[in-house]
């Protein structure tokens, strides 16, 4: 089953158009990076689905049901624009936030118990808000995201502001969520904890979507048929008019790398048999594009063709 | 509902529970019995040593006589002798009060009088002065008229006019237009604090949502319509008990300073005037006893409905509140800052200013008149107006129109401020002025 289902979403202000006719689906069980530059339209998508402004034309399915208000229950959302109330207690603030979503005063009491626990803080539910650090403060709004353990919970840019350590342990949960059961929309910048993280992307660029689907397809689909070799000496020429030099950098002592295209069909292991031929072959690694290379190359608004060269020179 | 209402105890709970509320909510109880109390002493005091001031006179008219003879409470007249110049010399080496100079003069024309001081005397003594001056030059026409002293002395009636209002039912009651004015007055100048003070908490709470960014938060999970009424209605909640429990504190406290100094306070006189009814007997006797005027005085505090007064007071307290309330929240939700804001703050507040003077310059003195009639039904008057009103006892069908009115504004104006809320909270960054104000409040859900 489908976690969230898009179809057709638009919004209009009156001077610009935030999102044009964008649909998605998201798998159950999943992590989703939901990509795009600032300014892209993701922010007023993550609304819609929080049901914090209404879209203008298409709908909103979660886990099989048109969107509705009771859904607020079954969503956990972590802004961008982090913010608890600073005069407030750790305590307080969750158990208030967990009964606007739905939680009985004793289960959110149990459920807050636990996580301060897990996160070992247990000792902060009677500190105010403003006498956390940043980081700590993050803390409490991850917990306070996650406590009425929704089944879809949504995170934007849920990295900033933690230091590398926290930052790993925050990982570590997203993906313990997930194991649990959860499905998990991912919206950042950082490409590198997508490329870890995710299962399924999304790209978004000026409100329209223009790329969505498994991690792996998607890298996939933007193969060059390219490939890395390391080999000695750079005098060697190639085995035939199938391949096609594109770069060649020296490594150390008399090391080089080349990257070499190969035509349509020809495969890695024939590359290979036609090389140890002409030269000495150190190692040897398809060169696939990285998210961040297709959303570098998607957004600057170059055609496919053009993302190819653009992969195969870098 | 369940929301609104989670909403509204951590608005009323986080308030209630500062140490501020504490403080203000104790501490002016406190202050206004040590206030009256210090000034009732110190009137006392000043009374006591309270001495004349003494005034030279140089009459040169011969026509005022002004010696002791003519010594009232607060002047002593020395006549002098001597010529002005002199008078002068020997004024500046006492530390009298002033030196009065009166030439010839023709008593239907009045002029050169002069009055030389040391020190610049308050607008009060020269007015006395002045009307001691001009009741001696009445008694000169008078008796220029040939109109003797006795004859004068029986033209002086002192007239006290006993108020009686008829009622529609023909009941008459009596009334004092002093003690209503006073009742007017403090509580129009009450609902006209306490609904400033309490829609600006309403505006801070707003903008600290918005600027801590929490408020994203606190959206997605109720509708930005129910945080406002919530918050709204949360901070009524503390607006009423601190009002409530300074009523209790205030009552108990200024009767006990007011006691120490043999004064009783206007409810405990109604309670006393109360129980004395319940002995029936004991009511004749203590009207025998007292004199007429006072006697009038306490019936007709007596019969001031002070519970009418009470329940128009909290009506039209929540009312204006509620009203001015939401518009301060939609101003909070445009705005980042407290300084921002003024710019709104001012527009907002405009109509219950008007309302504020109006008590002074109509409601006050002529509580029927049409200017009051008006000012008491406009829904953005009506708070502080009907209030200072009520003691005068306001028509059935005008309460009922004005209650109905400012029920049907602050709907309107809850309505209209929610609109632009929904789309000011998140709104950061943006410039704002009345045009974008429009737009958000048209901009469709």
């Amino acid at each position: 089953m489908e976690a969230l289902i898009a179809k057709g979403v638009s919004k209009r202000y009156a001077d610009h158009t935030a999102l044009d006719n964008v649909s998605i689906s998201i798998p159950e069980k999943t992590i989703f990076g939901l990509l795009g530059p600032n300014g892209a339209g993701k922010t007023t998508l993550i609304r819609i689905i929080n049901q914090i402004i209404n879209c203008d034309g298409g709908e909103i399915i979660v886990f099989g049901e048109k969107l509705k208000p009771g859904h607020i229950e079954t969503i956990g959302y972590l802004p961008e624009e982090r913010g608890l109330y600073k005069k407030m207690k750790v305590g307080d603030q969750l158990l208030y936030l967990a009964q606007l979503k739905g939680l009985s005063r004793n289960d959110a009491l149990a459920k807050i118990k636990i996580w301060l626990e897990k996160f070992e803080i247990k000792d902060w539910w009677h500190k105010k808000v403003e006498d956390l650090s940043k980081g700590m403060a993050q803390k409490v709004q991850f917990i306070s995201t996650v406590l009425h353990e929704p089944k879809l919970i949504i995170l934007d840019e849920p990295f900033s502001g933690f230091d590398p350590v926290n930052a790993q342990l925050i990982t570590e949960k997203i993906v313990e969520l997930k194991e649990n059961g959860s499905t998990i929309i991912f919206s950042t910048h950082r490409m590198e904890t997508v490329e870890s993280l995710c299962d399924h992307i999304a790209l978004i660029n000026k409100s329209q979507k223009i790329l969505e689907g498994p991690k792996k397809q998607v890298k996939e689909q933007y193969r060059s048929n390219t490939f890395i070799v390391e080999h000695r000496g750079n005098h060697f020429t190639l085995p035939s008019e199938n391949y096609q030099l594109v770069k060649q950098t020296a490594i150390e002592d008399g090391l080089y790398s080349s990257h070499i295209k190969a035509k349509g069909s020809i495969k890695g292991n024939q590359l290979i048999k036609d090389l140890v031929d002409v030269t000495e072959v150190f190692s040897f690694q398809e060169k696939l594009p990285t998210i961040a290379d297709i959303f570098i190359s998607l957004v600057k608004g170059e055609d496919d063709s053009a993302l190819k060269k653009h992969l195969q020179e870098t | 509902m369940n929301k609104v209402w989670l909403i509204i105890q951590r608005e009323f709970l986080t308030r209630v529970r500062k140490k501020s509320f504490l403080i203000t909510t104790i501490i002016v109880p406190l202050i206004i019995p040590v206030i009256i109390g210090g000034l009732v002493f110190i009137m006392l005091k000043e009374a006591e040593s309270a001495k004349p001031d003494t005034v030279m006179v140089v009459d040169e008219s011969g026509k005022f006589d002004l010696d002791s003879t003519k010594n009232t409470k607060r002047f002593h007249f020395i006549p002098l002798q001597v010529p002005l110049e002199q008078a002068k010399k020997a004024y500046n080496e006492t530390k009298d009060f002033a030196l009065l100079y009166v030439p010839e003069f023709d008593i239907n024309k009045p002029e050169g009088l002069t009055i030389y001081t040391q020190e610049n005397p308050s607008i009060e003594k020269i007015g006395d002065l002045e009307s001691i001056l001009a009741d001696r030059v009445r008694d000169l026409k008078l008796q220029e008229f040939k109109i003797d002293k006795e004859v004068l002395q029986n033209l002086k009636t002192n007239i006290n006019l006993k108020q009686i209002n008829l009622t529609e039912t023909g009941e008459e009651k009596t009334s004092n237009a002093l003690i209503l004015n006073g009742i007017g007055f403090v509580l129009g100048i009450l609902i006209y604090i306490f609904v400033l003070v309490y829609g600006i908490q309403i505006m801070q709470g707003v903008i600290d949502e918005k600027t801590s960014k929490v408020v994203e938060v606190i959206v997605s999970s109720v509708k930005p319509f129910q945080l406002m009424l919530g918050k709204i209605i949360g901070i009524a909640g503390v607006g009423v008990l601190q009002f409530l429990i300074w009523i209790v504190l205030t009552t108990f406290l200024s009767s006990g300073v007011l006691g120490y100094f043999g004064l009783k306070t206007p409810q405990k006189q109604a309670m006393e005037q109360v129980e004395k009814k319940v002995k029936d007997e004991d009511v004749k006797k203590a009207m025998s006893q007292a004199s007429p005027q006072i006697n009038e005085i306490m019936k007709s505090i007596n019969e001031i409905p002070f519970t009418k007064i009470a329940f128009v007071f909290i009506f039209y307290f929540l009312g204006g509140y509620l009203l001015y309330g939401a518009l301060f929240a939609a101003v909070g939700s445009a705005v980042e800052s407290m300084q921002e804001s003024q710019q709104f703050q001012f527009p907002i507040t405009m109509p219950l200013l008007v309302g504020y003077l109006g008590l002074f310059m109509f409601i006050l003195r002529d509580p029927h008149g049409p200017v009051s009639f008006w000012l008491s039904i406009i829904p953005f008057t009506a708070p502080v107006a009907m209030v200072g009103r009520i003691a005068f006892d306001v028509p059935l069908w005008q309460l009922a129109l004005s209650m109905t009115l400012l029920i049907g504004g602050f709907l309107l104006t809850t309505w209209i401020a929610g609109r632009i809320y929904r789309v000011g909270i998140l709104m950061t960054g943006t410039k704002v002025n009345w045009r974008v104000l429009a737009k958000w409040f048209m901009l469709r859900e």
